[in-house]
Order: C-alpha cells, then structure tokens, then sequence
C-alpha cells in the first residue's frame, strides 16, 4: 500500500549571505536530507528544538517552499513534477494550520469571508450553498453558526484556533499540516483544541503531520515521532516505542527535560551542555556530536545514517530506527523519561466531571460523521 | 513560632480605570507571603491577574491608570506607601525581577556588561573597573562560557537562553533577597528550560533567596516550588504546599487544569476541558468566579463570594464544597 505522503532526501538550504553579484556565499542548512511518511489517518509528530528544521520540513511537503532536492509523492503522485494548476488542486488535500491564531487570520475578512474564500477559490460549493456550508463547518469545530458575521478580532485565541481549523477542513483535505497549533494557548483552552483535533481525525479519517517542541503533547496526540536535530531526522519510532525507551542520545535528553507535573518526579535528567550549533556551519559528522555525552572520534568524522533498528524480540521497536554510531553501546533507556505516575483515584474521578462529552458531535452533519467516538471515549475514561 | 516572613501581602486589590470609564478589578484581595529562602509558584492562564500581583509588588504599575490598596510589606517597608527614591533603591537590589521575554527586557544599545554594570553603581558604588570584574563573575555563575568576552556583547549576539542568563546574572548583581521571575522559560526550548530551572534551584540554594515564580506550567511549579497559589479571576483560589496541591487539588478549577495536560503515564482519549469564558472582569459575579464553569456547582455558590478556607495546615481553598474528596466517593 502506498503512503500518503512520502518525503524522501528532502533538501532546503536558505542562502544567508549574499556577494557582490547577488551569489549565495554561505547557507543556512534547515533541512538535510529528510525521508519520511505519512500514512492515512495516522498523526505523525515532527519534534525538535527551535531552529531544528521542523517547520521548513511542513512547509517543504506542502510546496509553499521549494525544495533544493529530494522528493515529495502524495498518494504516489509526485508534487514537485506539478504546473500550477495541478499545484493548486494538490492544496485541496493538504492544508496547514499555523502556531498564532492571532495572526493566520486576515483581520478585515468576516470568519464567514475567511471560510467562504477556499469554497469559492476550489468552485467546491455553488455559491447559494456556501453559507449553509459555512454554517456546518463552524458547528463542526464546536463553534455557533451566528459567528459567520463576526470578525476575528471579536473572538478569543482558542476561537480563533478553531475558526483555522475550519478554514482548513472546508476543502475536506486528506492531511493537515499542524504547526505549533496549540502553543500560544492557555491549558485549559489547549485541551479543547487537542480534543477536537482528535475527534475530527475519528471522524473525518484525516492525517495530521503535527510539528511541536510540546512533548507531552506529542504523547497524546501522535500515533508516531520523528526526532529532529539541526535538520536531520535522528529517531523515528511508534510514540509508545519511543517514550518506553528512547534510542538517540538527543532523544533521551529532550525526553528526560520533560516537566512533568508530579513534585519529586523520579527522573534521570540529562542536561545537554552548550547551545544548539548553528546551522549556518553545521558539526561535521554527526550533527550532535558537539553536546553529545557519549561523542568519540567516529561521530565527528562520520555522519550516521538513520538505520532500523533490530531490538531482543519484545515486538516493541519494529518500526524505531535511529542515526547513532554507538547505539549499541548506550546505556539502558529506563528512567529517562520521567515518570508522572498519573492520577490518585479520587482524582481521577473528579478530573472526570470536567470530561465533557465531544461538542457538536451530534450536529455537525457531515458525510463521514459517527458519533461512537466520543461516546466511548467517554465511557472508558470513567 | 514562624519567623516573620520575607514578604507579606495583604487585602492587595489592584482596580484598572479604562479610558472607557470602565473599571476592571485586575486583582482582588490577594494575601500571600513568602517565607525567607522559599520558592512560590503562582500559577494561572492568562488574564487571572497573576502578572499584575508581581507588578505591584515591584511598584510598576501606572498611578494614572490604576489603583493599588492592601499592604506590602517588605524588609521593614510598605511598597505601597514608601516613596519613589524607596523603591528605587529596592528594585534591582534587594527585590529584582527577571520577564519572559529577554530580548525585549535588555537594552540593544549597550553592551551587557554595560547594563549589569550600571545595576551595581547603582545600588552599590565603587569603581567601574571593580564592577566590571563582578559583572565577569556574575556571568560566569550564570555559566555563560567566556564570560571575559562576552561581557562586551550585545544583546542581539546572544542566543533566547544566553539571554535569558544574562537577566538572572542582572537580577543577582546585588543579592536580591526576593527574585520575581514572571514565566522566565515560557519563550525556550525544553533543554534550555531544563538548563535555566537546574540554574535557578542551584541559586537558591547558594544565596538564599526567596523566589516568587509566576508560570501557566504546572510542570515547571512541580520542579521548582515549595509552595503554590493558583489564581483565577483576580483572586487566589487555592494555596497549598506542592506535594499536597498535586496529590489533593481542593479547588474545582486546579482540577480542571490538572485535567487538562496530557500526562505521560495516563491514557486518555480527551483530556478534561474547563467549559466556558472566564468572567468579565469588568463586572465580575456576585459568588464564586468560577462557578459558572463548574462542574460541582451548587446554587450557594452563585449567592455569596466564598472565603478562602483553610482545609489542613497549610491548604486553603476558596471553594465552598471542598473538601473535594466527599463529592466522589
């Protein structure tokens, strides 16, 4: 079966300086040669520090960048090969929402200008349909329909984040690209947007490629994770896989710098030494050679490849590989990533009446709508 | 029995007059203190009022557009009442403050050495030249790595965690007895988080200073506080020491939000979500400020503003229902 969304070798450099006759004289190497895939309905998880190469990755899969090398095949068709005509109807399967709710959204569109727009743009709705349709896809994301007259000024951060949402469901893309979508909120408003999120994938069958410095979010969300380092991927596994034990050296310390909030949390935390280096001038070899605790000669001399991994048959790490020369000789993962050891009964259960039953699950009336999800959902947490 | 402590605030109420003519209650009968050497964490979303607290306390707030009453006393001082030169002499030596933002909070035109320099003429005199070999040493207690050069860099030739170092080492220059840190990691990444938390706790414990943390992270209080008050609405609602506050939450509102992080030892499809708009402030209710997103609501709750009750030594919750435990069991 073919993946969704297959990057291979993906390769952006952005010139950083120029000479005298307008040449590149120095690059920032964001992306280095990134392969990875994106299967229908699944989430997959970019994660990394700022300036790692996540972002750009998003943007390279949805060409609002183009890439230097390497290719991009969605649903087997190859994106880069595409005219802009064929470009555009490619953005009628992907969309992205962005990190500031506060600035993805034009402040002089009403919210019903704003989801009309990509209706019209895509001929998708005759235009004496479009406000029903706009009225259904504002239901969809938990909002009132009277809202369309509304400018977004008018809203709050997780309205607005919702209201982007919408945008990006109203041409019934296959796979949205979530970059930061929960960073700038508050928590109890980040819980409702991973909520819906997580419904609409239930319901709608999306995938979600979601980029996060937030890893307690990842664990929630992601079905799987790749790690980024100064443009590289350095670690992909299965969430579970990866939180269980953590291969990369990089991976268990972002993992174990994880706040958790239990006081006295059992953990043993590994505080990186030294800064990001840049990736204007990337280390040689391997790019974590620099802050790696378990660094020898070969690692600044050679790169590592990203190689699957072959671990004692637990069936755990089928699908973990890692870019590691002494990922043999590491250290036992246990107790790097911290344990927050989840609720007290009596907890559990008062957190329980604030487990609402899924918003508009029942009104949103579109096609692939079940309700089971969060009906059940529901029913297991208790 | 407790020594007095380091800063006790009282009844402090802090209205804001909009040009509007509206008046929003920004703060409302706030007590807390701090014990000497202690850490406090305050914790709330946005909105709750928890900035506007520390503003006060540093007397950096406008006297034209709001007004501040209660009491805070300081080291032998009311902050509310001492003069201008008072405060002037205290802030940046014995209290000091350190922002989320580090790139917005340091000068671009000076060097950093330059700016910590002037702290320490300031408050204590000397040579240049000898405040210039303290400014050297207080990077490097920072661990900024050679501090010899970077003293005469500009902000902008610094990394978001360096810079935020250089506000902490700013912040120490005179051994301030209280640090005020207002989401001092929310704009890093988690390993440089990790770094400027493992460097906050490794200055308490060497110079004694009692720090009041302001933070959104429950994660973040979990590491670093002895203490913690959660506020909303303008009012504290729950302070509790930190074990207890995380094992036994005693107001609804500090179990929503620890419902609302995903957990990493807890499986669960949706996470718990606090319904609803936090009140205006403008005009806030009659009873419980939170009672309209409440789940344990009782008509009580909407008559009367509950007090803020003290359930076991040292755990105080301003719900009228706690303890909590009974409605579940």
């Amino acid at each position: 079966m073919t993946a969704l969304l297959e990057a291979t070798d993906l390769v952006k450099h952005f010139p950083a300086s120029r000479n005298l006759f307008g040449r590149p004289t120095s690059f920032v190497r964001a992306v280095d040669g990134v392969s990875f895939h994106v299967e229908a309905g699944e989430t997959l998880a970019l994660v990394g520090e700022s300036g790692c190469g996540k972002s750009t990755v998003s943007r390279l899969v949805l060409r609002l960048i183009e890439p230097d090398a390497g290719s991009v095949r969605f649903e087997g068709r190859d994106l880069l090969a595409l005219d802009a005509n064929e470009l555009r109807a490619f953005r009628r399967q992907a969309q992205i929402i962005f990190q500031d709710p506060y600035a993805s959204l034009n402040p002089r569109m009403t919210v019903g200008q704003i989801l009309g727009e990509p209706l019209a743009l895509h001929e998708l709705v005759p235009p004496n349909a479009r406000r029903a349709r706009i009225e259904e896809l504002l239901r969809l994301v938990g909002l009132e329909p009277r809202f369309a007259r509304r400018y977004p000024h008018e809203f709050s951060g997780g309205q607005r984040q919702r209201i982007a949402i919408a945008r990006a469901l109203a041409v019934e893309p296959k796979l949205i690209i979530c970059d930061e979508p929960v960073s700038a909120l508050d928590v109890s408003i980040r819980s409702q947007i991973l909520n819906l999120l997580r419904d609409l994938q239930d319901r709608l069958g999306l995938s979600y490629i979601f980029v996060s410095h937030d890893l307690a979010v990842v664990k929630h969300i992601a079905d799987r994770v790749a790690v980024m380092n100064l443009g590289g991927i350095v670690e992909t596994a299965e969430t579970d896989a990866l939180f269980a034990a953590p291969l990369h050296p990089y991976s268990r310390a972002l993992l174990s710098a994880i706040p958790v909030p239990k006081p006295q949390a059992k953990r043993a935390r590994i505080i990186l030494q030294g800064e990001m280096p840049s990736a204007l001038n990337p280390p040689s070899g391997c790019r974590f050679h620099t802050r790696c605790p378990f660094t020898v000669e070969r690692c600044r001399l050679e790169v590592p490849e990203l190689r699957q991994e072959q671990r004692h048959g637990t069936g755990h790490a089928i699908n973990h590989a890692v870019a590691c020369h002494r990922v043999g000789e590491l250290p036992p993962a246990e107790a790097v990533v911290p344990s927050d050891g989840g609720f007290s009964p009596v907890l559990e259960k008062l957190v329980a009446a604030f487990s609402h039953p899924v918003e508009a699950a029942a009104v949103a009336g579109v096609n692939k709508v079940s309700t089971s999800g969060g009906a059940e959902a529901e029913g297991r947490e208790r | 029995m407790m020594a007095s402590p380091l800063i006790d605030i009282q009844r402090l109420r802090v209205l804001f007059h909009g040009d509007d003519g509206r008046t929003t209650h920004a703060v409302d009968s706030v007590d807390l203190s701090v014990a000497h050497g202690a850490t406090l964490g305050l914790v709330g979303e946005s909105g709750c009022g928890k900035s506007v607290t520390s503003l006060a306390i540093m007397g950096l707030l406008s006297k034209q557009s709001s007004e501040v009453s209660g009491s805070i006393r300081f080291d032998g001082f009311d902050l509310l009442t001492a003069g201008d030169e008072t405060l002037r002499d205290l802030r940046g030596n014995r209290l000091a403050m350190i922002f989320q933002e580090p790139m917005t909070s340091l000068n671009p035109s000076f060097t950093i050495g330059d700016q910590i320099i002037e702290t320490i003429l300031r408050h204590r005199g000397g040579s240049r030249r000898s405040a210039r070999e303290r400014a050297i040493q207080l990077l490097r207690r920072v661990h900024i790595p050679s501090p010899e050069k970077r003293v005469d860099e500009y902000p902008h030739k610094l990394s978001g965690g360096m810079r935020q170092r250089v506000m902490i080492a700013m912040a120490l220059a005179c051994d301030p007895r209280l640090l005020i840190a207002d989401e001092p990691t929310t704009a890093l990444d988690v390993t440089l988080q990790a770094q400027i938390l493992e460097l906050m706790r490794e200055l308490r414990s060497e110079s004694g200073a009692a720090i009041i943390l302001i933070t959104h992270d429950l994660g973040v209080v979990a590491e670093v506080c002895d203490e913690v008050a959660v506020m909303y609405a303008g009012e504290i609602v729950e302070r509790a020491a930190v074990d207890d506050l995380f094992a036994s939450p005693q107001h609804p509102y500090t179990v929503g939000l620890l419902g609302s992080i995903p957990r990493l030892d807890r499986r669960a499809d949706h996470l718990a979500t606090i319904e609803g708009m936090v009140p205006n402030m403008a005009n806030p209710p009659a009873g419980c400020r939170f009672a309209a997103r409440c789940p344990f609501v009782l008509d009580a709750c909407t008559r009367a503003p509950p007090p803020l009750r003290e359930l076991s030594p040292g755990h105080a919750s301003r719900c009228i229902r706690a303890p909590l435990e009974r409605l579940v069991s």
